[in-house]
């Protein structure tokens, strides 16, 4: 695919997925742990029924960076987990996919917790 | 008291009531695109070094998650998610930082069951209900490949 088209398809579709994070946020109230939560969910349904994939052929970055990209994952690493292991895999799968984003966000976060200062925060609506 | 016209600005911008759904959804999109075009730059990096798809996007997860922490303990997270709103939130720098911020604001709690047991203020049921529908999703398959 022409690389420009690609960058052109990352942004509208990541955008696209924030914006109606916007728009729950901003008609329903949701709070951000309930959107968050709602994503992965959303992720692992939309790449059980096989719609996801074809969404990351086409934007790339834009559907594997939000959140409902790592709900995604979770369904691809079980789905491979149950074909080698059976229905033991449906207990494996999950946490080897999200392996290197959880270990990240632990490990980064603990060295930045420490390394940084708490501040007075600056976002007034969490 | 003698401030600019930018100045005004910025303190109008503070305390006005939150913006309307007409710049706060224009912005989410434009800030999440753009977070995903980065993602997308980054992608690409990693499998031009030669790396695999799977480990390209793992890598490309890991460097957004690790600038999403440097971004937090600077508190400049926050001041561009006070204008981005879901831009910044529905990204995995958002999980990120929903991790890295609890855990910075609660230090101050103890290590254990401030920073440590804080972090995962989000995460925690990030994590519960996306890998219990992972493994309901898993079972399911198993019974339908059965057939």
């Amino acid at each position: 695919m022409d690389m420009f088209m690609e960058y052109v398809w990352a942004f509208i579709i990541g955008g696209l997925l924030c914006a109606v994070g916007q728009v729950l946020i901003d008609l329903t109230k949701l709070t951000p742990a309930r959107i968050l939560t709602s994503y992965v969910v959303a992720g692992v349904i939309l790449g059980a029924i096989g719609v996801y994939e074809p969404l990351i052929e086409l934007a790339g970055g834009g559907a594997t960076v939000p959140l409902t990209g790592f709900g995604n994952l979770l369904a691809k690493g079980v789905r491979e987990a149950v074909d080698e292991n059976g229905l033991l895999g449906a207990f494996m799968g999950g946490f080897t996919s999200a392996a290197v984003g959880v270990s990240a966000a632990i490990f980064f976060g603990l060295i930045a917790a420490l390394i940084f200062k708490p501040g007075t925060k600056i976002n007034e609506n969490p | 008291m003698n401030i600019s016209n930018e100045e005004y600005g910025e303190i109008a911008k503070r305390v006005s009531p939150p913006s309307a759904m007409t710049k706060t959804i224009p912005m989410a999109f434009l800030i999440g695109g753009g977070i995903c075009v980065l993602g997308e730059a980054l992608l690409n990096m990693y499998a031009a070094l030669g790396f695999s798809q799977d480990n390209s996007a793992a890598l490309t997860s890991m460097t957004l998650i690790f600038l999403s922490a440097l971004f937090t303990g600077l508190k400049l997270y926050d001041r561009i998610a006070q204008h981005a709103g879901a831009g910044t939130l529905v990204p995995i720098t958002g999980f990120a930082n929903s991790v890295v911020s609890p855990a910075l604001d609660f230090k101050t709690e103890g290590f254990v069951l401030g920073l440590g047991a804080k972090m995962f203020t989000i995460a925690g049921p990030v994590l519960v209900y996306g890998i219990s529908a992972s493994i309901i999703y898993g079972i399911i398959y198993y019974i339908v490949k059965l057939f």
